[in-house]
């Protein structure tokens, strides 16, 4: 261990290795519910030049790397389950260009959430990213390689979707380029190259992204949010439907949650829209509240619901200010997020809150719609409190529940965690199964990027 | 101690590490908390800190001289607090400092922290100079020893001993002879504030020095209190109270922009420069004063104020906080807080960086000569600029 402490030094200098227990430890936990494991070694490489050597010496002694960014996927994907290396990239944090025309933006692999949205803010105001709502220091990689989603999701689909190029660290070691920088200068698109589809949702495991290109879209000046609200559950389908059927608005997350109280039971919609004139913004206010929502609260289905300004504020803020972690005074949350048809809401919701009463926590439910109503991204969130093993130990079942769930209604757990996995690749077609082990094989011949994800045996 | 013995057991765990923490107000970058700009870590984040010191009174972990380094790399700046959207951001420095108190109780303290506190106790300043020395800077000047004047003109122990922090002091002694403010200082007889004391978690000195302190200010019939530095005004306003020392405390900013208002202070001379203004964190974070320093400086005539990236709320601290101007935790690099902090002010295109705080007034000087913008970039006290625009100095 000396001798490869002693050539991590070499490459990244005796200030970003740390074989120290305090490191170890820090580095050992994920947010979420994931029992600890530790690294042997915590490094925190600034250069692709850096991660390609890390990784060359990994694979030659075949040590386990695990890849971490904002470290918020709280599925315990970059809890190295088998030891090796913990590789935090947060240095790695150069937004290298900005291109207004071709609007994309090419960074390095630690740049933050927070980091692009206040410099896009600040130095390009016409342009913005597709916002995950994950606290700001999630990375734009790390979310690209769970197949994140944002609050452009239903104009333009996942975060991943969005992605003009990539250059990334084979286990290997070779640094590859995917899609157009790989034969030109510019980042400008994924396509027409030959589908190389190997490192986005594979959380890791496939290779190291150090370098994106992730593609920006018209900011207007004006955003805008209100809500629309239905008892029952039945009806949210429909309404989405039909609000997506007017393509007026940009962002539509559908959630029930127990607390508070006037909330419970309540399934509200939040319909982001935006413009850069309030005419504009009337205009696509009234193909929405007028020719689409008006039936329903003529009939008494379904109502406007008043939001103050400093609630339109908290609720558009960019990055958003998540505290669900402090819903039960407890410092923990976790939740299953899945791509679900649109049209499972209702049963989504409804086994949700049987699982959530049977673990005695609040109910959470929130589904975010990706494209025209193609899917939504659903989640189940579980709070916990990290002081009560007890409590974890419910919302680790609840989850598990949740994964159980998702796949019984016809959907794909998104990040799984190691649960998730094993239940996934039990229901996959096998012979899906084997092409993504001949992928894995013929990438990572060692088994060295983040062991026991997605290990097909 | 236990965590069941910790004052802070109930809310330590309620730290997510979600992180926003690490953030400035803009989000413009992610290390906006000093430790972790210095080393990018998460161990010396905010929350990887608090998760360590949980760990550490779980019997998680062992102490080490590592983690002690970890828990005093911390300067109290308090950017953590003011991001932490949670209900407990409050506590969170809080948290930090017991931890240290509980470090100091069984005498398992980094070397530095342990000299630093020792200075203290026996010559009233950390760098260990005499007693006797502590009036020297105010020779030659005409300053008075405080005898019953409106105010008592409190220097505190960087601008008592430190080089450069010296000249600050004169200075703004200077422009207050100038504008006829009665008032008087200690000279050999001033006590150290104990703010870093406190910080340090060294509860029982800073309690003795804080109650010798009050004691000499009411013999001596002091009412009203400016102070130098942002440190002995956070000290003296919010902590003295809690053992009987109620007194009108004013930082000199404040003193100087009413002076300049009421037409006390002629500062018509002006001063053409480009100035970007470091907010120091106990002046701007821990007492909320980000306006007045600016309105003095924004009141003469031909200075051009330009904000750096990170201002008021956001600020970066320049790492000297909670003793680390002299522990030195987050130096040696050009990661260091200062550097990172110079090198933001050298990209507004000031000439001037003003400083309200001798901490930070040391720390940038020394950050100004490690990156090499010395001749380009001047680091000048808000009482010397006021001081040449009013003709007290630079005026030969």
């Amino acid at each position: 261990m000396e001798s490869i402490y002693k050539s991590l030094v070499e490459i990244v200098g005796e200030e970003h290795v740390s074989t120290r227990p305090e490191e170890l430890y820090v580095y050992s936990y994920d947010l979420g519910t994931t029992e600890p494991q530790r690294p042997d070694y915590a490094v925190a490489p600034k250069t692709t030049g850096e991660v390609q050597q890390i990784v060359k010496l990994a694979n030659r002694e075949k040590i386990p790397v695990v890849p971490l960014g904002g470290g918020l996927s709280l599925a315990g994907l970059a809890v190295p389950l088998r030891g090796g290396i913990a590789l935090d990239l947060k240095r790695m944090d150069r937004i290298i260009e900005v291109n207004e025309r071709a609007r994309y933006v090419v960074v390095e692999c630690g740049v933050s959430q927070g980091q692009l949205v206040s410099y896009l803010e600040r130095h390009h105001p016409n342009l913005y990213h597709s916002e995950p709502g994950a606290p700001p220091q999630a990375t734009i990689a790390g979310n690209i390689a769970i197949h994140g989603q944002g609050d452009l999701a239903q104009v333009y689909g996942f975060n991943s979707d969005m992605v003009n190029g990539l250059e990334v660290v084979l286990p290997t070691g070779e640094v590859c380029k995917i899609g157009s920088c790989s034969i030109s200068p510019h980042w400008f698109t994924l396509h027409p190259l030959p589908d190389l589809g190997l490192f986005l949702g594979w959380s890791g495991t496939t290779g190291i992204i150090t370098r994106l290109s992730l593609r920006l879209y018209p900011s207007k000046k004006i955003r805008d949010v209100e809500q629309f609200a239905v008892e029952d559950e039945e009806l949210v389908p429909e309404v989405v439907h039909r609000i997506t059927h007017t393509e007026m608005a940009e962002d539509i997350v559908a959630f029930s949650q127990a607390i508070p109280p006037f909330a419970n039971e309540l399934h509200t919609i939040n319909i982001f829209m935006t413009a850069d004139s309030e005419k504009e913004l009337e205009f696509k206010k009234g193909l929405i509240w007028d020719d689409t929502l008006g039936d329903y609260i003529e009939k008494g289905d379904g109502g406007f619901v008043n939001l103050s300004p400093e609630m339109k504020f908290e609720l558009a803020r960019r990055p958003q200010i998540s505290k669900t972690s402090d819903w039960k005074k407890g410092g923990g949350f976790e939740y299953v997020g899945a791509i679900m048809p649109v049209e499972t809401y209702p049963e989504c919701y409804r086994r949700g809150v049987e699982i959530s009463t049977r673990h005695d926590i609040p109910y959470t439910v929130l589904g975010r719609i990706i494209g025209r109503s193609h899917a939504m991204m659903f989640s189940w969130t579980y709070a916990f409190n990290r002081a009560d093993p007890e409590s974890i130990r419910h919302a680790r079942k609840a989850l598990h529940e949740s994964d159980d769930l998702a796949l019984e209604l016809g959907g794909t757990i998104w990040k799984p965690g190691v649960y998730g996995q094993k239940i996934v690749m039990e229901k996959i077609d096998p012979n899906t199964l084997q092409l993504m082990k001949k992928v894995k094989q013929l990438l990572d011949p060692n088994g060295i990027m983040n062991p026991g994800n997605w290990e097909v045996s | 101690m236990t965590l069941a013995d910790y004052p802070y057991k109930d809310i330590i765990h309620r730290c997510f590490r979600c992180g926003y923490c690490k953030f400035p107000t803009n989000w413009t970058d992610v290390n906006n908390c000093p430790a972790y700009a210095r080393f990018r870590m998460e161990s010396y984040s905010c929350g990887g800190r608090l998760w360590l010191i949980r760990a550490w009174l779980n019997n998680e972990i062992e102490w080490t001289d590592h983690l002690a380094e970890i828990v005093y790399s911390c300067v109290a700046c308090k950017n953590c607090a003011e991001k932490c959207p949670l209900r407990f951001s409050d506590d969170i420095v809080d948290m930090i400092v017991a931890a240290r108190g509980e470090m100091i109780e069984s005498g398992s303290v980094p070397s530095a922290v342990k000299e630093f506190l020792e200075n203290i106790q026996q010559q009233g300043n950390p760098y260990g100079n005499a007693r006797t020395k502590r009036g020297e800077w105010a020779e030659g000047t005409g300053i008075k020893p405080y005898d019953g004047q409106e105010f008592l003109y409190y220097v505190g122990c960087v601008g008592s001993y430190d080089t450069r922090a010296k000249e600050t002091s004169k200075a703004l002694g200077e422009v207050l002879l100038k504008a006829g403010v009665s008032f008087g200082v200690l000279g050999n007889e001033e006590n150290c504030d104990g703010n870093e004391v406190s910080k340090l978690g060294e509860r029982g000195l800073f309690q003795l020095l804080a109650e010798e302190n009050i004691q000499q200010f009411k013999d001596l019939g002091v009412k009203r209190i400016v102070t130098l530095s942002p440190h002995s005004y956070n000290a003296i306003k919010n902590d003295y109270p809690m053992f009987g020392g109620g007194f009108e405390v004013y930082h000199y900013t404040q003193l100087l922009r009413d002076l300049i208002k009421g037409g006390s202070l002629d500062v018509s001379r002006g001063l053409n420069a480009r100035v970007t203004y470091h907010d120091p964190c106990f002046l701007g974070r821990w007492n909320g004063e980000y306006d007045v320093p600016r309105e003095v400086l924004t009141a003469i005539p031909g200075i051009e104020l330009v904000e750096m990236e990170r201002n008021r709320e956001g600020a970066l601290c320049c790492g000297g906080g909670g003793g680390n101007f002299y522990t030195d935790f987050l130096g040696g690099s050009e990661n260091s807080p200062a550097r990172i902090r110079i090198r933001e002010a050298y990209d507004t295109g000031a000439s001037i960086v003003a400083v309200a705080c001798p901490n930070c007034m040391t720390m940038l000087e020394d950050a100004v000569k490690a990156e090499d913008f010395e001749g380009r970039l001047e680091i000048r006290d808000i009482s010397e600029i006021v001081g040449e625009a009013c003709m007290v100095r630079g005026t030969e």
